[in-house]
């Protein structure tokens, strides 16, 4: 897996040498954009890291892992993610300062470290894809967006718990 | 919706230090956070902007016309009641070939031209139309080939192997998107 960045980057390259893209021009100019994405979650991500470390310096962390570990424990989940889980489909810098406190706490080859970072690769903020869609389209009435959305979320969440187990450790 | 969540966290978080007497660490976790978030960011640009540069190259050789075309017929089993050659189709290829590759901000105005041309076709007002609702799916499922940032954060946490990630992340969103797409189509059905 670890030669799929080096080889993809390679067949990127050559397919643009092969369709005469101007290749450095592009790349600088993605490389602007890119920071530009950065740019944009770094008041979200100050916001959220500080108050998600508000949580576990106070305690409040721990009392709320206490409370939802039997349920995390049942469905067989690391009871570190179960507030990702909950955070995810709501807010995508959240859920990314959860993860790097997850990374920070156990690690990010742990079993949570990894079910965290599975999640986090296969599941979107579907509460802003659906404001920003439907929004743009003039929708104001979900029928059942909502249901459909959520239980692709929740999927991935119990999925990527199996294919941890099965595949990773 | 995220002004009570931040609200209600900065809350409860004070609420607890101070019945628990842990004032200082509280201090020190705010203090710490904010220098933190921002020690994140930078560990993070290198590799988000090489990444984007080269996705940039794909872009402009044409890549995500490419994986449009390929992705066509699964699209046209999804979307079997839109005209194969409509507006609309285009743009929803687009979109998800975008997504595919990562590039969320190509991907998003695809993704708004996609539901307005939804919204013209089958003329449902303001409510959201069996299409849209199989779109959102999509997108919300995110397939996605190379989750840069969780694997940009993964390497500066001293992850042993970044991206062993990946074939996990392929299966858990493809399971997500079968999910996702069978209960919409279901819904789709009853109502």
């Amino acid at each position: 897996m670890e030669m799929f960045i080096p080889l993809f980057t390679a067949a990127v390259v050559v397919f643009g040498l092969i369709k005469k893209v101007e290749l450095f021009d592009a790349f600088t100019k993605g490389a602007r954009d890119g920071i530009g994405v950065l740019v944009g979650i770094a008041p979200t991500l100050v916001g959220l890291v500080v108050a998600v470390n508000m949580l576990k310096a106070s305690g409040a962390a721990d009392m709320l892992c206490d409370f939802v570990s039997p349920a995390a424990q049942w469905l067989g989940f690391p009871e570190e993610i179960v507030p990702m889980i909950v955070l995810r489909p709501v807010s995508g810098g959240g859920s990314t300062a959860l993860l790097t406190g997850i990374y920070k706490d156990c690690g990010p080859d742990s079993f949570a470290g990894l079910c965290a970072s599975v999640l986090a690769g296969s599941t979107e903020t579907t509460f802003y894809a659906i404001a920003v869609y439907y929004s743009a389209a003039g929708i104001k009435k979900l029928r059942h967006t909502l249901p459909a959305a959520l239980s692709a979320d929740f999927t991935a969440a119990v999925m990527a718990v199996v294919s941890v187990r099965m595949f990773l450790s | 919706m995220m002004n009570y969540i931040f609200g209600a966290i900065i809350l409860i978080s004070t609420i607890c230090a101070v019945v628990t007497g842990r004032g200082e660490s509280l201090a020190k976790g705010i203090i710490g956070g904010a220098s933190e978030s921002v020690s994140l960011l930078t560990t993070m640009a290198g590799m988000m902007m090489l990444w984007s540069g080269i996705m940039e190259i794909a872009e402009r050789g044409g890549f995500t016309r490419l994986l449009g075309r390929l992705l066509s017929p699964a699209l046209r089993l999804l979307f079997n009641k839109l005209p194969k050659d409509s507006e609309a189709m285009r743009y929803i290829s687009m979109n998800v070939s975008a997504n595919l590759l990562g590039l969320g901000n190509a991907a998003t105005p695809f993704g708004i031209s996609a539901v307005r041309e939804l919204g013209r076709l089958s003329d449902c007002g303001d409510r959201a139309s069996d299409d849209m609702i199989v779109f959102v799916v999509i997108n919300t499922a995110s397939i996605q080939i190379m989750p840069t940032m969780v694997g940009t954060l993964r390497q500066a946490y001293g992850s042993a192997q970044p991206f062993s990630i990946l074939p996990c992340v392929w299966i858990s969103s493809v399971c997500a998107l079968a999910v996702g797409l069978i209960i919409a189509k279901l819904l789709n059905r009853v109502s």
